[in-house]
């Protein structure tokens, strides 16, 4: 059997909507015949996945808590992939951004004004921007590979994070525990709706995704990133430096991530602790490509992953099992959503005979 | 098809009745695991403890648990969760989980909670830990019984007050045989990874100790001691299997006991809410079988057990010293819990500074 | 044995696992393709190694499975992202979430069972040289492998007419496709040799660095090749000088730490991440040299014209 594709002369509109239904088709009956090996009900199982984190009003706060930072650091790797400059650091930029809006509740505690929360904002950003920087300087004037470094410093911001939290930041009053005192009421992110514990990180992750939309789309920033992310020399007969282009992406994903870092920390955990992140920043990049790289997608998408987390729990909780089953259906589910998006570009056509070519090159 | 799925949906109905038959009449008891219930460490011992649960109270109770979940938010969500699905009594097995579950305890006032190595209590909450350091100070006697040298390796994972307690403990215990004894400490920066601790094993030999004890989770140490010839302890659960001519002893913590006497309290109707910590007395930790180490040591060790459990020795006594001379304990004073728990300075003999 | 001596050993050790993950990736990042999925493949390794030693009681027929489970699963991403054309970056990394569900899954029964070690290989006279010895030629059959692995990979890509078709189809698929070099084939056997490569790493830590199997146990070894395989700029012994600054800078300071050092250990811990950004610095200094080595097609998709 070989199977070839060959490229629609356009975007096929059809598949662009049916190809995540196709996929979630695709999971479910995979997912199924795992579920009934394992000797579980397969329908009450997928039922928990998809359905159940859905009907409930708390449920739906932890989702949007969830996708929060998975949104608004996807949006911002957006930027740089579609530009050609390969962050895969958010994870350290989350951090930072954490770590420096975190000054003002945790160093300068006694000041407690309206002005903390947007300074606090404020500063992670710029946390989560300079770190950024760092990648950028070196790519942009060195000509080192920002995979490399920017990769590198996620561990670093780490372990100052540790540092901090360890040692001169630790609570005075915390039993030598490692974590710092928890935020004034002042530093601490509202509630979106009365009705459940989402904060305002979700508010920033639409807004963002919305205005980077607009950007992408309507402004020629969104051509220049564009441009130059296809082809370098094409940009630059276009008057656009590449250089340029390098420090506005990596600082906007930056400063998106640095965000995303203060606003988990100010709205859902409320003191800094040596872990503040289960790899938001990795998990973000898939967010960001199966939102195609496109803001409104990429919203959509998180919220997709934000379920299968969730889901993930009500699983073990109503199957009693162990996770490890669930990573393996979320592996799927992604899995077949990346191939599913081939529809959208190309036909695919099953050669069950090959009849055309006697060389037989095997699989293509 | 038809037939499939008719028998499919009734066995999702007969399986969601009795469910909720077996719900009705049954306590439901739930645990939240920062790990993997499988991880030979930590979380294995939680894990077990919940099944000598099931097996001791299996009739009138069922038992949950959400494991490998991350510390923060994740954590509320994953204690809300069991929260909302009728759980009566829920234990959360991780420091981090402390503000999480007061958080979540508020919320529920009816359900009841339990925080393992945790200091904030509610009326709903309790807090519960486990006296290691005891088992530390049996270790370090024997330590300096076998040892040539007069040091040992020390793998630490992260300088929190229970491993700076452990490693006190255990010089203490050593000194109280060897005045001189010394130990060498390499922080992993890890609780869980094999590779890095046993580079530190590694590490700690060549500079020459020749007993090795580790307060991180995987048997990789075990096996790097094994290997180079030197005796070792367990951490967590008996590593004899990793090391059957270089365990000296394991300190395995045994949950069931604390797990089966409270959730007793809770089916009568008697919990209430404490800041428990218990011993080597009351089961909570048991030492694994002494081996591998000459008769005497045994009988030492043994006895120095006994002491502990009828109370007639405390491990941090007077007189001690802190690491910079100053005195911490005059002769005869013991140190109080609160101290302890917090305890962020080294005794005398610790040939490390401690990370501030 | 001298100090030194023990430090250099233990960071043979360390360091073999990130050679051979790297030497692998390199020749898949060569023929054009970014697989990120490195640590779910290495992980996926250590447990069918783990699990097949177990088994049949033979280290040797474990290597062989790490060897093959990590190559069949690479099938795997090369099947999305060569036939199907998904994206190379997401696929990769579901590839990691899958590995590591997998493994986990497999091998949750042998958890805590004590593994049969793989035997050193001694080679007579030249294991009595002094100190290199016991360095170079008293090691373990999957050390060798890594060095004959780097000085094979060396001369296929710079000697071999296959090597050189790899490298062009890495650089301009449509070039390649143009001379009639079958790109999706060749990308193909990149991929799952860089999988086979991330699998035999996997094994050497389940069967040589520490004989046992626990969950995740690569522990982010897979990213650091990863990063390996930029600070080499793609050539193949430069994979051997990354692997062995970064182990050895992260071994020394276990090493200082037991001597009582008295610096943080968080700080000592960021010194290999900071020391790989550093040399990476100097050595790409020179722009055209990086851009000649750095495969143009990195991460583009091809589908043939028909």
């Amino acid at each position: 059997m070989r199977i070839e594709l060959e490229r629609r002369p356009d975007v096929s509109k059809l598949f662009s909507i049916l190809s995540p239904f196709i996929a979630l088709g695709l999971t479910l009956v995979f997912g199924g015949i795992m579920f009934m090996l394992l000797g579980k009900d397969p329908l009450s199982a997928l039922y928990s996945f998809f359905i159940e984190p859905l009907t409930e009003v708390w449920s739906l706060h932890e989702l949007a808590i969830k996708a929060a930072p998975l949104i608004l650091i996807a949006v911002g790797l957006s930027v740089c992939y579609r530009s050609n400059n390969w962050n895969i650091g958010a994870e350290g930029q989350f951090i930072m951004g954490a770590i420096a809006g975190s000054i003002l509740p945790v160093v300068f505690y006694e000041w407690q004004s309206p002005l903390v929360l947007p300074l606090m904002m404020l500063l992670g950003m710029m946390g989560g921007a300079l770190f950024a920087a760092i990648p950028a300087f070196l790519k942009a004037h060195l000509n080192t590979n920002e995979i490399l470094t920017s990769l590198m410093l996620v561990y670093v911001a780490q372990l100052f994070l540790d540092w901090l939290v360890r040692g001169a930041w630790r609570n005075p009053g915390g039993m030598n525990f490692p974590e710092t005192r928890t935020f004034d009421a002042t530093a601490i992110l509202p509630e979106m709706i009365a009705s459940g514990r989402a904060h305002w990180g979700f508010g920033f992750a639409i807004l963002a995704a919305i205005l980077i939309w607009f950007m992408m789309r309507y402004t020629l920033k969104g051509f220049e990133i564009t441009v130059l992310g296809q082809s370098e020399r094409a940009g630059r007969f276009a008057g656009f430096s590449s250089r340029k282009m390098i420090w506005f992406s990596m600082l906007l994903s930056g400063a998106l991530a640095g965000l995303a870092g203060i606003a988990e920390v100010s709205g859902a955990i409320q003191q800094l602790r040596p872990v503040i992140s289960p790899g938001y920043g990795f998990t973000a990049i898939i967010v960001a490509f199966l939102g195609r790289l496109n803001p409104l997608g990429i919203v959509v998408a998180g919220l997709v992953l934000a379920l299968t987390y969730l889901g993930g729990e009500a699983v073990q909780v109503s199957l009693q099992i162990s996770d490890k089953p669930i990573r393996v259906f979320q592996g799927l589910l992604l899995f077949f959503v990346l191939s599913c998006d081939t529809l959208i570009h190309y036909k695919i056509r099953m050669m069950w005979f090959d009849l055309t070519d006697t060389t037989a090159d095997g699989v293509r | 098809m038809k037939k499939i799925l008719f028998a499919l949906a009734t066995t999702a109905a007969v399986i969601g009745f009795s469910a909720a038959a077996s719900a009705a009449d049954k306590a439901k008891i739930c645990f939240v695991y920062v790990g993997s219930k499988t991880d030979g460490g930590w979380t294995q011992a939680h894990d077990l403890g919940r099944q000598e649960l099931e097996k001791a109270l299996g009739d009138k109770i069922e038992t949950q648990f959400l494991e490998n979940v991350p510390e923060g938010p994740d954590a509320e969500r994953a204690i809300e969760r069991l929260a909302r699905s009728g759980c009566g009594l829920i234990f959360t097995t991780s420091f981090g989980f402390m503000d999480a579950t007061v958080k979540i305890a508020a919320k529920f006032p009816d359900v009841k909670f339990e925080h393992a190595t945790g200091y904030k209590t509610a009326p709903n909450l309790a807090t519960y830990n486990s006296r290691f350091y005891e088992g530390r100070y049996i270790q370090g006697q024997i330590a300096a019984k076998i040892s040539q040298k007069g040091v040992a390796g020390y793998i630490a994972s992260f300088p929190i007050p229970e491993v700076v307690m452990g490693i006190n403990s255990f010089v203490t215990g050593a000194r109280s045989i060897n005045p001189d004894f010394k130990i060498k400490v390499v922080w992993a920066n890890t609780w869980f990874d094999p590779g890095k601790e046993a580079d530190a094993a590694k590490a700690l030999i060549d500079q020459g100790v020749d007993v090795l004890t580790q307060h991180t989770d995987t048997t990789a140490p075990m096996q790097v001691a094994a290997e180079r010839g030197i005796k070792a302890f367990g951490q967590a659960s008996d590593m004899i299997k990793a090391g059957p001519e270089t365990q000296l002893t394991a300190i395995v913590d045994t949950w069931g006991a604390y797990y089966i006497k409270r959730t007793q309290a809770f089916i009568d109707g008697k919990w209430e809410t404490t800041s428990s910590w218990d011993g080597l007395k009351d089961g909570i930790l048991t030492m694994a079988p002494y081996t591998n180490m000459p008769d005497d040591v045994k009988a030492l060790a043994e006895a120095t057990q006994k002491k502990i459990e009828s109370g007639e020795l405390k491990p941090f006594t007077g007189p001690l010293k802190k690491q910079d001379g100053s005195e911490w304990l005059a002769a005869g004073v013991s140190s109080d819990d609160g101290t302890l728990l917090g305890i962020n300075f080294y005794v005398e003999g610790v040939d490390d500074k401690l990370p501030q | 044995m001298g100090i030194f001596e023990a430090i250099l050993l233990t960071v043979i050790t360390a360091a073999t696992p990130l050679v051979l993950a790297a030497i692998g990736e390199l020749v898949t990042e060569r023929s054009g393709v970014l697989n990120l999925g490195v640590e779910g493949m290495m992980v996926m390794g250590a447990a069918c190694a783990f699990i097949a030693t177990q088994q049949t009681g033979s280290p040797y027929v474990g290597i062989l499975a790490g060897i093959a489970s990590g190559a069949l699963f690479s099938l795997l991403f090369g099947f999305l992202t060569l036939t199907l054309v998904a994206n190379q970056v997401a696929t990769g990394l579901a590839l990691t979430i899958l590995g590591l569900g997998v493994s986990g899954m497999i091998g949750e029964s042998y958890v805590g069972q004590s593994g049969i070690k793989l035997p050193q290989i001694v080679f007579p006279i030249l294991s009595d040289i002094p100190f290199l010895g016991p360095l170079l030629f008293r090691q373990d059959l999957i050390f060798y492998l890594s060095i004959a692995l780097v000085a094979g990979v060396h001369w296929f890509l710079f000697r071999s007419r296959a090597g050189l078709k790899l490298r062009s189809v890495g650089d301009s698929h449509s070039s390649a496709h143009a001379l009639g070099i079958n790109v999706i084939r060749t990308r193909y056997l990149a991929v799952m040799f860089g999988g086979a490569c991330a699998g035999l790493a996997g094994a050497q830590l389940s069967l040589v660095y520490t004989p046992q199997w626990a969950e995740n146990m690569s522990a982010g070894r897979g990213w650091i090749a990863l990063a390996l395989v930029v600070f080499a700029s793609w050539r193949p012994w430069r994979i051997v000088a990354g692997g062995y600054l970064f182990g050895a800078v992260s071994i020394s300071q276990l090493y200082a730490q037991a001597f009582g050092i008295g610096i943080p250990s968080q700080f000592l811990s960021a010194l290999p991440y900071l020391a790989t950004i550093v040399v990476l610095i100097l050595i790409s200094h020179n722009r055209r040299m990086t851009l000649i080595n750095t495969p143009a097609a990195l991460g583009k998709a091809f589908v043939p014209d028909r």
